[in-house]
């Protein structure tokens, strides 16, 4: 019936939502396009070499390093946001927050920090060495934390709040109704775990999933120094050491349709799946009261993944930064940067909400399945290692700045150089292009909650697809878009190689000051650098608490 | 929809004024791509501002710079480029990004070996690849094919064996003895191992100390940094647990790095890029080389930093530079073949 309605029929007629999000994805889509081309031009001389000696072992690391992270950080993820859901108990109201704080931490600090904190010169094993009564690290020291074991601990420590968040807020939407339906019906709160609430957040886990193996695998800082070789690993060593971009993109672009299946592989199993939500009746759900001795397990048990991921690597951070400062003073650039950081994070934000709002909207609006093609194409920088992505990207900017040369040239006889470098513009061309996937998803989440029923109102009482966005979806899921942009946010500031190669001459953001002290081998040196990301990073990251909060 | 253009709208805006970093090239302004580290660069730059009013703006960049250039093209406003390995630095003449430039005063300072045949590229000062060796093992020479001795086995600490600093060395090991050998030296290297082969030189040192390994491979300015006191308390300790030897090759002599630096095919400011690559190889330049960065200077003569000095004298390896750089690659794909990263 609804086909009938003279609004949806022009929309299907121009659908000026199709366009934009067609406009966007081919946005994202050109720095990928440029690296096909480089590809193609380079030989294929190198594979025979990759296949004898890089792959195997690459592809086996990788495997370990993906399959540990996904375990881990998805049993931290899901197990805390059930016992911060489902129990009540002294400090919930605390844990449930903080828990999310490692988000706030780059996973290349979280390494740095972790190899000076258990080095065998480092406080841990020197405070140990001296209760033992041994003198020398000789005698007597712990394994060393450069290993594949540290790598997947240290990184799911600081990723599982990719998987807490979304769990987290799927327990609190839509668990209440289910949840007492089993009860009544007998069933005991383990088995309530993993046979009504887990299924239940299959979507939720997945997506949080992804987005962490996803980070993890575009890693270079941490796993590089820990010594693991990945993928990604082998992608810079054909770069830079040799010099073959060609092989370089060729491995990349592969990497890139491993990843894409995986991850159509995985909506695909639960595609006959469907997680309606009743919109009119959203209850909350009492958690179950813990007293005594569960209670403190609990409490101990959420706050194990906060003192990890967070509290020992921010107190290393501040003793070290304060060390730093007394011994070096505090370069006044330090200021400059973080503005800078915030700066250029905010603008990429707001433009990845708008694109993400388009892109999303246009499903909704749109018939057929190019609007779904297009919105999936559109999050696929994510998969992208991010210097791969910038490499792709300059072509792109060159091209960019000859059309608005032209255009300035033409109009006003006057040439603006390298608009897109100069500018900031192609760092934050870099940003949207890599992370929009988070603001995709979020908003994804967000609108998936409303009622297509809702929509049908509206536009039988005469608005829009326009109007009905502005007046129904964007308040209905203000909380689900503030989350999706903090996320956002917090991951342009701990940026790093895209923001290293396309930033204008003289311009530094946190990330950078770090990167060029840690080059030099002295991370404490950054250490007050690294303590601001961390610091500024943890504002959104209250602010996201918050936001979860209120929702409920 | 308007509501959408005009955020749309907003965020441009925004974007457009970002664009006061954006640096206009000045006849009294110099532009300068590094891919080494800006705190090592910062007190020459400050320097050559001093003596010549010249500004230089400079953009640090890792991974990429070759390809950034390539893509600003004509319009790129750098002027001088420089990189910490001499392999990068011929790169970029071979991709046609460099522009070969005749100046007296740099031909005189720098010896022809150290610099490129057409005046396209050019040293600026020396590193040598050393061994950290814990300060109480008996030990006073070392020779680099004995890091393979199975004597050393799960004593030796080595970063990354395809970074340029690594890869420079074992393409100076196959320009020496060949492709057969430098395999399985690396093997034997690779199973002599006490971590995982990562992390940067300075890591040698402190584990070192921390009873990890008792010999390693790292760059001689390090030392410098460590024992001076320049890197903090901490790294003091670090320095002081070792000591340094500077090893050669059999029948040869110690390997050696550049930092060196080419002028920009399309620079803007050409003139005063010649002038800043002269400064630096003036007396003073080549002081404050050896001074803060604990470098060997290009320039003959030029003093050499005490704590450099106290490890001895460099005889630096008789193989012509552009002759490692030609086995970069082979390097690199051995380090692969032997796994020696992993």
């Amino acid at each position: 019936l609804t086909d009938l309605s003279p609004d949806r029929r022009v929309a299907t007629r121009q659908n000026p939502w199709l366009l934009l999000s067609g406009v966007v994805t081919l946005l994202v889509l050109l720095p990928i396009t440029a690296l096909v081309t480089v590809a193609v031009r380079g030989s294929t001389g190198l594979w025979a070499h990759l296949f004898d000696y890089v792959f195997p072992v690459a592809l086996r690391d990788t495997t370990i390093l993906l399959g540990g992270i996904g375990l881990l950080a998805g049993v931290i993820g899901a197990g805390t946001a059930w016992l911060v859901t489902f129990y009540d108990f002294r400090g919930r109201t605390i844990v449930a927050w903080a828990l999310l704080l490692p988000l706030a931490v780059p996973t290349y600090i979280v390494a740095y920090a972790y190899l000076d904190i258990l080095h065998p010169v480092g406080p841990v094993q020197t405070a140990l060495r001296s209760l033992l009564g041994v003198d020398s690290p000789r005698d007597f020291r712990l394994p060393d934390i450069r290993s594949m074991t540290w790598c997947i601990v240290l990184l799911s420590f600081v990723l599982y709040p990719y998987v807490y968040l979304p769990t987290r807020a799927m327990f609190m939407m839509q668990a209440a109704n289910l949840v007492d339906a089993a009860r009544t019906l007998g069933t005991s709160r383990s088995a309530l775990f993993f046979r009504v609430a887990l299924p239940l957040a299959r979507p939720a886990v997945a997506v949080g999933l992804s987005l962490a193996l996803m980070e993890a695998l575009n890693d270079i800082g941490a796993s590089e120094f820990l010594g693991v070789r990945t993928l990604t690993v082998s992608i810079y060593s054909t770069w830079v050491t040799r010099s073959d971009l060609a092989g370089a993109a060729q491995i990349a672009l592969v990497m890139l349709i491993v990843v894409v299946s995986l991850v159509l592989l995985e909506r695909w199993a639960r595609r006959q799946r469907r997680y309606a939500h009743d919109a009119q009746h959203p209850r909350t759900l009492v958690p179950h009261q813990l007293g005594g001795a569960r209670a403190a397990i609990a409490l101990v048990v959420t706050s194990i993944p906060v003192a990890i991921g967070f509290l020992a690597p921010a107190a290393y951070l501040v003793q070290a930064a304060v060390a730093r400062v007394r011994f070096a003073g505090v370069s006044g650039a330090i200021v400059s940067e973080a503005i800078n950081t915030l700066w250029v994070s905010l603008i990429a934000t707001a433009i990845m909400m708008v694109c993400a709002v388009v892109v999303v909207y246009a499903v909704r609006v749109g018939r057929g399945q190019l609007p779904t093609v297009l919105a999936r194409l559109a999050a696929v920088g994510y998969a992208v290692p991010g210097t791969v992505l910038a490499i792709g990207l300059l072509p792109v900017t060159t091209i960019i700045d000859t059309i608005a040369d032209w255009g300035t040239v033409t109009l006003f006889g006057t040439t603006v150089g390298l608009l897109m470098i100069s500018s900031g513009a192609a760092m934050v061309y870099a940003y949207v292009g890599r992370f929009l996937a988070v603001t995709v998803g979020g908003v994804e989440a967000g609108f998936s909650r409303v009622s297509p029923s809702l929509d049908d109102a509206a536009r039988t009482l005469g608005h829009g697809a326009g109007s009905v966005l502005w007046r129904v979806h964007l308040p209905l899921t203000r909380p689900a878009l503030a989350t999706a942009a903090l996320l956002a946010l917090v991951d342009c500031m701990k940026e790093l190689p895209a923001t290293l190669l396309l930033r204008p001459i003289g311009f530094e953001t946190l990330a950078t000051h770090l990167y060029g002290e840690a080059v030099r081998g002295t991370y404490e040196d950054g250490a007050l650098a690294a303590l601001t990301i961390v610091a500024i990073g943890v504002v959104p990251v209250i602010v996201l608490a918050r936001v979860g909060h209120s929702i409920r | 929809m308007t509501r959408l253009w005009s955020s749309a709208g907003t965020a441009a805006a925004l974007a457009g004024l970002i664009a006061f970093a954006a640096v206009p090239a000045s006849a009294q302004e110099l532009n300068l791509y590094t891919t080494r580290e800006p705190g090592l660069m910062k007190p020459l730059m400050d320097a050559f501002t001093k003596s010549t009013g010249i500004k230089v703006n400079s953009v640090f960049i890792k991974d990429g710079l070759a390809e950034r250039l390539a893509a600003e093209a004509a319009k790129s406003p750098a002027d001088v480029l420089m990189t910490v390995d001499l392999g990068n630095l011929i790169d970029l003449v071979e991709k046609g990004l460099a522009q070969p430039v005749k100046s007296a005063v740099l031909e005189k300072a720098i010896p022809s070996n150290l610099r490129g045949p057409n005046g396209d590229w050019f040293t600026l000062s020396l590193r040598a690849r050393v061994l950290y060796a814990d300060k109480d093992l008996d030990l006073t020479a070392f020779n680099y094919e004995s890091l393979a001795d199975p004597r050393w086995k799960g004593k030796v600490c080595i970063r990354s064996g395809q970074h340029p600093y690594n890869t420079a060395l074992i393409a100076a090991y196959i320009a020496h003895h060949g492709e057969a050998k430098a395999e399985a030296w690396l093997r034997g290297i690779k199973a002599n191992l006490g971590r995982a082969a990562t992390g940067g030189d300075r890591d040698v040192a402190r584990d070192i100390m921390g009873g990890i390994c008792d010999i390693g491979i790292a760059n001689s300015y390090y030392v410098g940094l460590m024992r001076s006191g320049a890197g903090g308390p901490e790294q003091v300790k670090w320095g002081s647990a070792i000591k340094v030897i500077l090893p050669t090759f059999e029948g040869g002599g110690t390997q050696v790095n550049i930092s060196g630096a080419v002028i920009a095919k399309h620079a803007p400011n050409r003139a005063a890029a010649i002038r800043f690559l002269e400064y630096l190889v003036s007396d003073e330049a080549q002081k404050i080389y050896a001074e803060a960065d604990y470098e060997y200077p290009v320039k003959a003569g030029a003093p050499i930093h005490p704590l450099i000095a106290a490890l001895g004298t460099l005889k630096v390896d008789s193989l012509q530079l552009t002759e490692i750089a030609r086995y970069r690659t082979s390097a690199s794909k051995l380090v692969d073949k032997v796994g020696f990263d992993r």
